[in-house]
C-alpha cells in the first residue's frame, strides 16, 4: 500500500495546474448542458465515461443539431484525431503498466498527455501507479468541475473568465521546458510552424487534423536530418 | 433534454466509445509484445515535440489580431509567463501568475 501512496505524492504536484483549468472548464460544461435541460446525473455519466473536454463542448453543439448517429461519429473521429499523435508517443512509457494500462489509455487527454510527457515519477516511486495517480486526479477535477457547473451554475456569483487560461499557460511552460531539454529544435519548429500555417488557411476549427498530417509528412521527410542532429 | 431517453443513451454512448477508441488505436495497432517498428519508435520520440506546440496555438485558435482588444492580453499574458518560467523555472509560479495577470487584463483592462 505504501508505493501507492508514494505515487500519489508525487503524483499531485503534477496536476495542480490542470486542476484550476479542468475545474474551470468542467464547470462550464456542466453548466451548458444543464441549459440543454440535462440534469447533473448526465453530467456525470459523461464526464466519466467520455472525458474529453473538447468533444464535450461540441457534443453540447451537436445536441442542438437533431439525432445525427453518423454524423456525431464522424465529427467524433475528426475533434479526436490528434490522440492517435498521444498513442504513437506513449507506447513506451505506458510499456509494463499492466491491468493499469486500459485505464492509462482511456484517460490519455490533452493535459494528462503533456504532463506524462513531461515527468518521470522521482527515484523510487512506481511508475505505472505514478502514471495511474496523474490520469485519475486529473479525471476526478473534471468530475468534479462538471458536477458544480451542473450543480451550482445558476448560483456562481465569482468572475471566473479568463480562468481557463491556466491551460494555455500549462502547454506553454510545458513547452519552454522542452525547448530547453533538447539542443534540436527542428521538431519543435515543425510542430509550431505547421499549426500555424495551417491555422492561417483552414481557420480556427478545420485545422488540426491538416496539421497533423503536414507534421507527419515533415518529420517523415527530415527524419535522417532530425535523427543524425539527436545523436550529436 | 433535447433527445429522448434512449436517443441520448446513443448519442453519448458513440461519443464515448468513439473517443476510447481514438486512444486506443496506436496500442492495438503496435501491442506490447510484438516488436515495434523502427519507423513507429522513431515517431514516438519526435511526435511529442511537435504536439505541444501544436497545442499552444490550438489555445490560441480564436485570437484575433485584427480586433479589439488585438490579442493585447493574450501577448501581455504569454511574454510575462516566458520570462517568468525562464527566470523562476517554477512550473505552478509561472502558470499562476499568467492567470492571474490574464484575468486581471480581460476582467478589469479591456
Amino acid at each position: 500500500m505504501n508505493f501507492k501512496r508514494n505515487a500519489l505524492k508525487a503524483a499531485f504536484p503534477h496536476t495542480i495546474p490542470v486542476m484550476t483549468g479542468y475545474i474551470v472548464l468542467g464547470a462550464a460544461y456542466g453548466i451548458l448542458l444543464s441549459s440543454k435541460g440535462y440534469s447533473f446525473v448526465w453530467a456525470l455519466l459523461t464526464s466519466l465515461f467520455i472525458y474529453a473536454g473538447s468533444m464535450q463542448f461540441v457534443s453540447i453543439s451537436l445536441l442542438a443539431a437533431g439525432f445525427q448517429p453518423l454524423a456525431t461519429l464522424a465529427i467524433t473521429i475528426m475533434v479526436n484525431a490528434r490522440h492517435l499523435f498521444y498513442g504513437i508517443s506513449m507506447l513506451s512509457k505506458f510499456k509494463g503498466t499492466g491491468i493499469l494500462k486500459p485505464y492509462l489509455i482511456f484517460g490519455l487527454t490533452d493535459e494528462t498527455f503533456s504532463i506524462l510527457v513531461a515527468s518521470d515519477p522521482p527515484e523510487g516511486v512506481n511508475k505505472k501507479w505514478f502514471l495511474f495517480f496523474i490520469t485519475l486526479l486529473d479525471h476526478i477535477y473534471w468530475i468534479i468541475g462538471s458536477l458544480l457547473g451542473s450543480l451550482l451554475g445558476s448560483i456562481l456569483t465569482f468572475n471566473t473568465s479568463g480562468m481557463d487560461f491556466a491551460l494555455t499557460a500549462l502547454f506553454l511552460v510545458i513547452f519552454i521546458d522542452q525547448w530547453r531539454s533538447t539542443k534540436n529544435h527542428l521538431p519543435v519548429v515543425i510542430g509550431v510552424g505547421s499549426s500555424m500555417v495551417c491555422r492561417m488557411l483552414f481557420g480556427p476549427s478545420n485545422f488540426i487534423i491538416p496539421s497533423m498530417v503536414s507534421i507527419l509528412l515533415l518529420v517523415t521527410l527530415l527524419q535522417k536530418k532530425i535523427e543524425l542532429r539527436n545523436s550529436l | 433534454m433535447t433527445f429522448t431517453l434512449m436517443q441520448s443513451i446513443i448519442f453519448f454512448g458513440i461519443i464515448s466509445i468513439t473517443t476510447l477508441a481514438t486512444r486506443a488505436l496506436p496500442f492495438l495497432l503496435f501491442p506490447e509484445h510484438k516488436e515495434m517498428p523502427k519507423y513507429i519508435k522513431y515517431l514516438g520520440n519526435v511526435l511529442p515535440y511537435t504536439i505541444i506546440g501544436m497545442l499552444v496555438i490550438y489555445c490560441f485558435k480564436e485570437v484575433n489580431f485584427m480586433q479589439q482588444p488585438f490579442a493585447i492580453p493574450e501577448i501581455i499574458s504569454t511574454v510575462i509567463i516566458v520570462l517568468l518560467h525562464l527566470w523562476k523555472k517554477n512550473m505552478l509560479l509561472s502558470i499562476g501568475g499568467g492567470t492571474a495577470i490574464y484575468m486581471f487584463l480581460i476582467q478589469v483592462v479591456f
